[in-house]
C-alpha cells in the first residue's frame, strides 16, 4: 500500500484525502511524491496502479476529472484481446502485415500480452463484463464511461492522490533530469506544483480541437512539455485518421457504419470507381466518401442493419443513438448528413518516441504512456483504431508506471529541490514582447485551416504541405514571440502552443516523408518508398530538425 | 454542447461542476450550477449520466449553440434518455454486464 505524499507548503489547516485536497485558500499547492503521472484517461489510471503497487507515493494530476477525462470515457471501446495459447505469435503476425512495415512484431506481442494480463485484473477486481453464449466472460470490450468509472475508484483505493481540474503548464528539471510538473488548478485559480523523482506523461493526443468525443483536453500538451525537455517524437506525420459521424455532432464512432449505405445530397447514391455501391463506410471505401465530401454534402442510411443488429447496435453503441434521437431521426430508416472528423494523433500513431522498453522518453525520469506516445510500435502507418489503442493505453500504463517507481527507487537518496527549474516556454513565457490583441482562438482555427480539411490532409501533397508550412512558421512565430496569459488562461494559451507546435511537427514529418504509407496519402508520392521503411523522428520546439530511425531491434525486455 | 440545466430538477449536489472534464459548469451557492463555458463543451454527454436526478440536457449539435426549451426536452422524454440507454440510474453505473456489443463485433467481421 502506498503512503500519501508528503506535503511541504502550506503546511497548516487543510488535510488531505485520498480523494482530493480541500482548500479555501488561494495559496499555492505543493507537493512530493516519488512518481507523478500527469493525465487521467486509461493510461494515467495504469500508470498510477502500476506505481502505487511498487509502493511509490503518487500523484495523479489530470485536466479534467479521471473518470471523464479523455477519448476512451465517453466510448465504447475494443481491446486487442489475444487469450494465451491461442496462436498469439499468428495473430500477431496477421496484424503486423496490416501496418505498412512499420510496427515491431516484438513490441505488438507483449502488448497483448500485458494487456490481456490486466484485463483479466480487471474482471478479477470485479469489474461486470458480459458473458458470451457459452457463458464465457467477454474481456475484449470496455465501457469508456463504466470502465474508467471503475478505475478511479480502484486508483483512489490504491492511496493514490488525484487532483482532478489540475492542468499541468510545464514539466521542472534540475538539469540532469525531470524533477516534476507544475500547473495551475483551474477551479480555485491557484498554482501548484508536485516535486517527483519521476513523472509520466498520459496526456493523451492532439485532436487539433476538433469536436470529437473526448477531444477538448487531447491538445498535445505532453508532446510540448516532452519536447521541450529533449525528448524526441516520432510518427507525426500519421495524423491523416479520420473517422465519419454525423453531420455537425461529437459521435466520431465508425462501427455502425459498416452497415450504411451513402448518397449525394440530390439523392443519387455513392459508388465506387467500380460503380458498385458504397456499403460499408469503415474499409477501403473511406477513401471514396472522403472525395465525396470534398464535393459537397454526403447522407447516409444504416439499411444494411438487419432487425437483430439493430437492437444490438442501439443497446452497445447506445452513444451512436443519442445525436440522432434527439434529432428526430431514424437512422436505419432515414438519410442523415454525415462528415468525416478528424482524430489528429488520437486515432493517428504520433506521439512521443520510446526510447526504452519501460516506456522511458530517453530523458531521464520521463516516461510516456498511452496516445502521448508514439504508437508506430504497435500499429505502425495505419490507425490503431480503439482496440490496439485501448490495450497499448493498459500494457503502456503498466510499464510506464513501473518504469517510474523504478527510476523513482534508484533515485531515492537524491534530495529534492536540488535547484529545479521550470522547463515551458511558448505560451507562458514569451520570447518578444508580450502582445494582447493575439486571440487563441484565432491562432486554433488558423491551425486548423491547415491540418484539419480533407483537401489539405487526408489527400496530401508535397506543394501543399509546404504552403501550409509557411503559415505555421509565421503562427508560431506570433505563439512564441508575443502570446501570454495570465491565470488560469494560461491553460488556454498553453494549449494553442501545443496546438500548433504539433501541428508543425506534423507538417514537417509528413514532408519528410516523401512517399505514401498507410494514413499518410501522397498524392504527388503515390504508392511506398522501401527506402521509407523506416521512422520518421522529430525533435526541438523552436528549430524543428528531422531524423530517422530503423524499425528497433534493440533493448526490448519483457 | 450542453444546453440545460433544469432549476426544477437540480438538486445543487454540483456533481456536474465536478466531473465534466471540460470543466463548463460553475458552481453557484444556494442554486444549480450554470453554464460558464458552453464553447468548451466537448459534447460527451457524461454530465448526464453522473447526474441523480437527470437534470441536464446536452444538444446533439457540437459545433454552436442549439436552442431548445425545458419544456420540450421533457415533453419528449429526453432528460435522462442517454443513462437510461446505459443502464445508468440516479448517477449510479450500471449495465456493462448486459452490453452486446461483442455481438456486434462478430457481424462486422
Amino acid at each position: 500500500m502506498s503512503r500519501p505524499p508528503s506535503r511541504t507548503l502550506p503546511e497548516n489547516s487543510e488535510r488531505m484525502s485520498s480523494d482530493r485536497v480541500k482548500s479555501t485558500s488561494n495559496d499555492p499547492l505543493h507537493l512530493q511524491a516519488d512518481v507523478l503521472v500527469l493525465g487521467g484517461g486509461p493510461s494515467g489510471a495504469w500508470a498510477a496502479l502500476a506505481a502505487a503497487e511498487d509502493g511509490a507515493r503518487v500523484v495523479l494530476a489530470d485536466k479534467g476529472y479521471l473518470g471523464t477525462s479523455g477519448a476512451t470515457a465517453p466510448s465504447n471501446t475494443g481491446t486487442w484481446c489475444v487469450p494465451p495459447g491461442e496462436n498469439r505469435g499468428q495473430a500477431v503476425e496477421r496484424r503486423w502485415q496490416r501496418t505498412g512495415g512499420l510496427a515491431d512484431q516484438r513490441w505488438m506481442l507483449r502488448c497483448v500480452d500485458q494487456a490481456y494480463e490486466n484485463l483479466v485484473k480487471l474482471s478479477e477486481w470485479g469489474y461486470l463484463f458480459p458473458h458470451e453464449d457459452d457463458g464465457r466472460l467477454y474481456i475484449a470490450n470496455l465501457r469508456g464511461p463504466d470502465y474508467m468509472r471503475f478505475m478511479r475508484r480502484r486508483v483512489l483505493k490504491a492511496g493514490v492522490t488525484v487532483l482532478d481540474h489540475h492542468p499541468a503548464l510545464e514539466l521542472l528539471s534540475n538539469g540532469d533530469a525531470i524533477t516534476g510538473a507544475s500547473g495551475v488548478d483551474r477551479q480555485r485559480n491557484r498554482d501548484w506544483s508536485v516535486e517527483a523523482k519521476a513523472v509520466v506523461l498520459a496526456t493523451g493526443g492532439c485532436a487539433f480541437h476538433e469536436r470529437i468525443l473526448g477531444a477538448t483536453g487531447l491538445t498535445g500538451d505532453g508532446y510540448l512539455m516532452a519536447a521541450e525537455a529533449g525528448a524526441h517524437l516520432s510518427g507525426m506525420e500519421f495524423t491523416g485518421k479520420y473517422t465519419l459521424a454525423p453531420y455537425e455532432t461529437s459521435l466520431n464512432k465508425g462501427l455502425p457504419y459498416r452497415w450504411a449505405t451513402f448518397y449525394r445530397e440530390d439523392g443519387s447514391p455513392l459508388v465506387d470507381a467500380n460503380g458498385e455501391q458504397i456499403s460499408n463506410g469503415i474499409g477501403e471505401r473511406e477513401k471514396d466518401i472522403a472525395k465525396a465530401l470534398i464535393d459537397g454534402p454526403v447522407f447516409a442510411r444504416l439499411d444494411h442493419a438487419e432487425p437483430a443488429l439493430q437492437d444490438w447496435l442501439r443497446r452497445g453503441q447506445p452513444n451512436c443513438f443519442v445525436p440522432h434521437d434527439r434529432a428526430g431521426i431514424d437512422p436505419f430508416k432515414d438519410l442523415f448528413r454525415i462528415t468525416l472528423r478528424a482524430e489528429g494523433t488520437v486515432r493517428g500513431t504520433g506521439g512521443i518516441m520510446l526510447a526504452t522498453a519501460d516506456c522511458g522518453t530517453g530523458v531521464p525520469g520521463l516516461y510516456v504512456a498511452g496516445d502521448a506516445a508514439s504508437r508506430e510500435n504497435m500499429t505502425g502507418a495505419v490507425s490503431g483504431g480503439g482496440a490496439v489503442n485501448s490495450s497499448w493505453a493498459i500494457a503502456s500504463g503498466w510499464w510506464s508506471g513501473k518504469g517510474a517507481s523504478t527510476h523513482a527507487r534508484k533515485s531515492a537518496r537524491k534530495a529534492f529541490r536540488s535547484m529545479s527549474k521550470p522547463l515551458g516556454e511558448a505560451g507562458l513565457r514569451p520570447a518578444g514582447n508580450a502582445r494582447a490583441d493575439l486571440r487563441t482562438a484565432e491562432i486554433i482555427e488558423a491551425v486548423r485551416a491547415e491540418v484539419i480539411p480533407l483537401e489539405k490532409n487526408y489527400f496530401r501533397d508535397g506543394t501543399t504541405l509546404h504552403t501550409s508550412s509557411e503559415r505555421l512558421e509565421r503562427l508560431w512565430n506570433d505563439v512564441r514571440q508575443h502570446l501570454h496569459a495570465e491565470g488560469v488562461d494560461r491553460v488556454r494559451s498553453r494549449e494553442t502552443a501545443s496546438i500548433t507546435a504539433s501541428a508543425r511537427w506534423s507538417l514537417a514529418s509528413a514532408l519528410a516523408r516523401n512517399e505514401s504509407r498507410g494514413m499518410h496519402r501522397r498524392a504527388d508520392r503515390p504508392g511506398n518508398d522501401p527506402a521509407f521503411a523506416r521512422r520518421i523522428l522529430v525533435s526541438g520546439v523552436d528549430a524543428i530538425s528531422i531524423g530517422e530511425a530503423q524499425i528497433s531491434r534493440e533493448g526490448i525486455a519483457s | 454542447m450542453i444546453e440545460i440545466v433544469s432549476a426544477s430538477r437540480c438538486i445543487e449536489c454540483d456533481i456536474c461542476v465536478k466531473v465534466c472534464p471540460a470543466n463548463v459548469f460553475d458552481a453557484v451557492p444556494d442554486s444549480a450550477p450554470v453554464i460558464a463555458r458552453q464553447d468548451d463543451c466537448q459534447t460527451c454527454y457524461l454530465c448526464e449520466i453522473y447526474c441523480p436526478v437527470d437534470a441536464l440536457y446536452v444538444a446533439h449539435r457540437a459545433e454552436g449553440h442549439f436552442p431548445i426549451t425545458e419544456a420540450e426536452v421533457e415533453e419528449r422524454n429526453l432528460f435522462g434518455s442517454y443513462a437510461r440507454a446505459l443502464g445508468w440510474k440516479r448517477g449510479k453505473a450500471g449495465g456493462t454486464e448486459h452490453d452486446p456489443t461483442h455481438r456486434i463485433r462478430v457481424a462486422a467481421v
